[in-house]
């Protein structure tokens, strides 16, 4: 049934996206009069070429992990999540206010309840969308971007009249206490010997938005829930006829969802500006789809595509500080990378499935000689 | 609230309107043929760019306004043939055209111009100047009818009027022609279209080119009538407004010059605060009203109040056999 054998669906179709993807990229920087192989060798010693570099890249990755896992879930279960950003914000809320209004002891303990209270927004907040798709069949595509837009508001009336102390300008909660400072990777890898920079944002949620990506492996692989979830993506009508509910798994799939991309904050908001600020998602939620979309939905997939775009991510910061190139180039790569792996697959795959259907030597059927019946 | 006032207020109103219009009807076409456009947002930003671009470097907004078409129609081509040459995911494709034009308007503007992303300020020739109508002065001074005919119908810019006359001219291309009939209907049944012997592929990309028009029309306002330039994302969540007036206008043309008045009327008691406050009585949040067009969406859309029902083959690609 399969037309490409299993490597090319898993690697060759997203990498033949990806180089046509950087192709164009290239084209973009020639044209704006710069030089593309300069530009990628100064985005990798930036990125990758020390440990600075990495902690920035990390981080990044660490913010990327979650959305792309959030919108992969929801993929999983053919729902198209777009509100990951929305999300997210309000997962910074959830953190927001834990780390704020109880007194941690511990970062550890902290961490855990951060964690769970931003994954608790980033669910209510999903979960709303999700219902009215289920019981009233709004489109959930619409409604996510709405309650982005909605969340954006709230934030905003949340930091500017509640949360904002008295006296400060900046729409931004108070500094968190110091009991709730996660530890950097600076820290967590001093003990082992390992030197690695101090001023870098990437932190211990990066373990956090690993484990992550192993546990919905699990989920999805490996349990009832996942192979229902699967099942109900494939075709609603054979899950219902399995005796799916398709209202459930909606519910269930988005809820994830929205609690993965609600944990994002513990990245951005507890561990590097450790105070909210608005737009502290800068975008992460959107990026989440184009890492989906290149890590075919696999966690493992998700875990690798969320480090490269913490690599493009920390090298464009690197490119617009050293050269003219503006930082809005990933944002364009981005967009490419979305539109190759995503709405243009089928102009890869068709002339690849073509290929192999060439090269493909049909298997020989086994003839054994019919024994005359004695 | 005296009379002058709620003059101001509705003139701003059809200011904020006319672009959301535009790309509410640009969407309205696409949507009708069965295409789902959520990258209303980035070819008006693309348009907004380059219109401002060309006018400012030709000193004519017409040619301007061309350039911005143009671009806009390019990002709708691409839409096409991912969602209708490569039966791609629509939704996907829009995400992936509003972060291509968020990119690309920001590098070009910073390669031709060095501003830091943005045009400079067009002046004389490469703007869009308000229209004094025939009469507008010499009743100037009636009252009631005078403020009203010089004030808010008077002093627009041609886009204006032009996408006001383009809400009958898109019920009548609809209801009133077999090019709006067979459009439709490829909305709601492509099989159906495409036994009768007429080309899905076709009526589909049409739509879709008539959709990169008006977004482009609409993106050409920002950024040469209503301001004097283009800055970096200007057309800030105008596209999904305009999305959300589609839906709250039910895919219906009239409804949707109803709908984006109302959301500009939102957009113009934002910067009003005092109005409300002395209308109502009490104080009311600027980010409540911000985020009411999309609260109201949602509610339409979950079908508390009146059901919206999209066209009922809107984001599937038509595979012809199957």
């Amino acid at each position: 049934m399969d037309v490409m054998p299993k490597w090319a669906e898993v690697i060759l179709v997203p990498l033949i996206s990806l180089l046509l993807a950087a192709a164009l990229s290239a084209l973009v920087i020639l044209a704006i009069g710069e030089d593309p192989v300069a530009a990628v060798k100064m985005m990798v010693t930036g990125a990758l070429g020390s440990t600075y570099g990495w902690g920035y890249t990390l981080y990044y990755a660490t913010n990327f992990m979650f959305t792309g896992l959030a919108v992969a879930i929801a993929f999983h279960a053919r729902l198209f999540n777009i509100g990951g950003e929305g999300q997210a914000m309000l997962g910074g809320l959830g953190v927001a206010l834990a780390c704020l209004y109880i007194p941690w002891p511990h970062w550890s303990l902290a961490l855990i309840g951060a964690a769970v209270m931003a994954g608790l927004f980033g669910a209510v907040w999903a979960a709303i969308p999700a219902w009215l798709q289920a019981k009233r069949g709004s489109h959930i595509v619409i409604t996510t971007i709405m309650f982005n837009f909605i969340a954006a508001a709230l934030l905003n009336y949340v930091l500017v009249n509640l949360l904002r102390p008295r006296g400060q300008m900046d729409p931004a909660t108070a500094r968190f206490p110091e009991a709730t400072n996660l530890p950097t990777l600076h820290e967590l890898l001093a003990p082992l010997g390992i030197e690695f920079s101090k001023s870098a944002p990437a932190n211990v949620s990066f373990l956090v938005a690993v484990a992550a990506c192993f546990v919905l492996w699990v989920l999805i692989w490996r349990t009832r829930l996942g192979y229902e979830i699967r099942a109900y993506g494939h075709s609603e009508s054979a899950a219902k006829y399995a005796g799916i509910s398709p209202v459930r798994i909606t519910m269930i799939a988005m809820i994830i969802s929205g609690a993965l991309a609600g944990m994002m904050a513990i990245n951005n908001v507890m561990g590097e500006a450790e105070r909210l600020v608005l737009n502290s998602t800068e975008g992460a939620g959107f990026i989440g789809i184009a890492v989906a979309l290149m890590g075919r939905s696999h966690p493992l997939g998700v875990f690798f595509s969320a480090i490269l775009f913490g690599f493009l991510y920390q090298g464009g910061a690197e490119l617009a500080l050293w050269t003219s190139i503006p930082r809005e180039l990933i944002v364009v790569i981005q967009a490419l990378v979305i539109l190759f792996t995503g709405a243009l697959d089928n102009m890869v795959r068709m002339p690849l499935e073509r290929f192999f259907l060439m090269v493909r030597t049909p298997p020989k059927p086994e003839r054994k000689p019919v024994e005359p019946a004695e | 609230m005296d009379y002058m006032t709620l003059i101001q207020l509705l003139d701003s109103t059809v200011r904020l309107a006319t672009p959301l219009l535009l790309a509410c009807l640009a969407g309205l076409f696409s949507e009708r043929a069965g295409i789902f456009d959520i990258g209303l947002e980035g070819k008006m930003l693309a348009a907004a760019f380059f219109s401002a671009a060309v006018a400012s470097l030709t000193g004519s907004v017409w040619i301007g306004l061309l350039a911005g078409i143009a671009a806009s129609m390019s990002l709708a081509a691409l839409h096409g043939v991912a969602s209708i040459t490569f039966r791609g995911n629509q939704l996907i494709s829009g995400v992936a055209i509003n972060f291509l034009a968020a990119g690309l308007t920001v590098l070009i503007a910073q390669d031709w111009f060095s501003q830091g992303g943005r045009t400079p300020s067009l002046m004389g020739g490469a703007r869009f100047e308000g229209i004094t109508l025939p009469g507008a002065d010499a009743i100037a001074d009636v009252p009631v009818i005078g403020p009203l005919y010089a004030e808010l119908i008077s002093g627009h810019s041609i886009l204006v009027y032009m996408a006001f006359a383009a809400v009958p001219l898109t019920w009548w291309l609809l209801y009133r022609t077999r090019f709006g009939l067979r459009l439709r209907a490829v909305g709601e049944n492509p099989a159906a279209v495409d036994t009768a012997g007429v080309s899905v592929v076709g009526l589909r990309y049409a739509a879709v080119a008539i959709c990169g028009v008006l977004c482009g029309i609409a993106g050409a306002y920002l950024s040469t009538a209503l301001q004097a330039g283009f800055v970096k994302d200007m057309s800030a969540g105008r596209g999904f407004i305009a999305l959300a007036a589609l839906i709250f206008a039910k895919w219906r043309p009239w409804y949707a010059l109803w709908a984006t008045l109302l959301f500009g009327l939102f957009g113009a008691l934002e910067t009003r605060p005092d109005v409300i406050e002395n209308v109502i009585g009490f104080k009311v949040q600027g980010q409540l009203l911000g985020a009411l067009p999309y609260l109201m969406t949602v509610v339409i859309l979950a079908g508390f109040v009146g059901k919206a029902i999209p066209p009922r083959a809107g984001g599937e690609p038509y595979v012809k056999e199957r």
